[in-house]
């Protein structure tokens, strides 16, 4: 079973992989984690999100995951709130006997979570704010995985 | 009635996070209700005005425009996502 965990608080990338990549039969873990990028002037990134469907839909993500790939542990931690630049956000992490499911399932992870998760960005720079815009070369990573998104 | 619910720049141009709202007779789809809504206030309106920049959820789920929408139900509206 995944875990999927959405929080305020910042997380420790190192101690999820320690807690999720356990067992004799583990041979490869891949944990992905995304940082606030600091380009562009930003100062301060503040993440909202809709409560409950965020926790439903990122669970679906992580239980089509485990229905594609043999994963022996998978856990997702997204942040929310006011985030700075060099930050964590967001990690997923995928282990399995071996590297290549846990390579895919981590890519479609984060691809999917990208384009179905409901997260929103607003960036804080000394110009103002602004919510930023969804990207289409997320929208193509996602459709790669081709099948038809979890219901 | 269903529960309305707003998120990022939808809910800065409607000025609220939720509302309550009476399913009127004849509103049966998400584009219904959307047209019903704008036509109620110029801040739906403007909320509203350019359907292609906004996505929907009905009762937690990713929704389309043809969504049926019932009484009790929870209704988002919102910008394309970018979490990540």
């Amino acid at each position: 079973m995944a875990e999927v965990r959405v929080q305020e608080q910042p997380f420790n990338p190192a101690a999820e992989q320690r807690a999720c990549a356990i067992g004799p039969d583990v041979g490869a873990v891949v944990t992905f984690v995304g940082h606030v990028r600091g380009s562009e002037g930003v100062e301060e990134m503040i993440l909202e999100h809709y409560p409950g469907m965020t926790e439903r839909e990122i669970a679906r993500i992580a239980a089509q995951a485990e229905r594609r790939w043999p994963l022996l542990g998978c856990r997702i931690v997204h942040r929310y709130g006011r985030l700075r630049p060099g930050e964590p956000i967001v990690l997923v992490l995928a282990a399995a006997a071996h590297r290549k499911p846990a390579f895919e399932a981590a890519e479609f992870l984060i691809d999917w979570l990208k384009t179905r998760a409901p997260f929103w960005k607003c960036e804080i720079t000394a110009a103002g704010r602004r919510w930023v815009d969804a990207r289409e070369s997320d929208d193509r990573a996602a459709a790669r995985w081709q099948e038809e998104p979890p219901r | 009635m269903i529960r309305l619910v707003y998120f990022a720049w939808v809910r800065e141009r409607i000025g609220r996070a939720e509302e309550a709202f009476d399913l009127p007779a004849g509103v049966t789809t998400v584009a219904d209700l959307c047209d019903r809504l704008a036509d109620g206030s110029e801040a739906h309106a403007a909320a509203f005005a350019e359907r292609e920049r906004l996505r929907v959820a009905v009762n937690q789920d990713h929704a389309d425009w043809s969504s049926p929408v019932a009484d009790g139900d929870e209704v988002a509206f919102f910008p394309p996502v970018t979490g990540g």
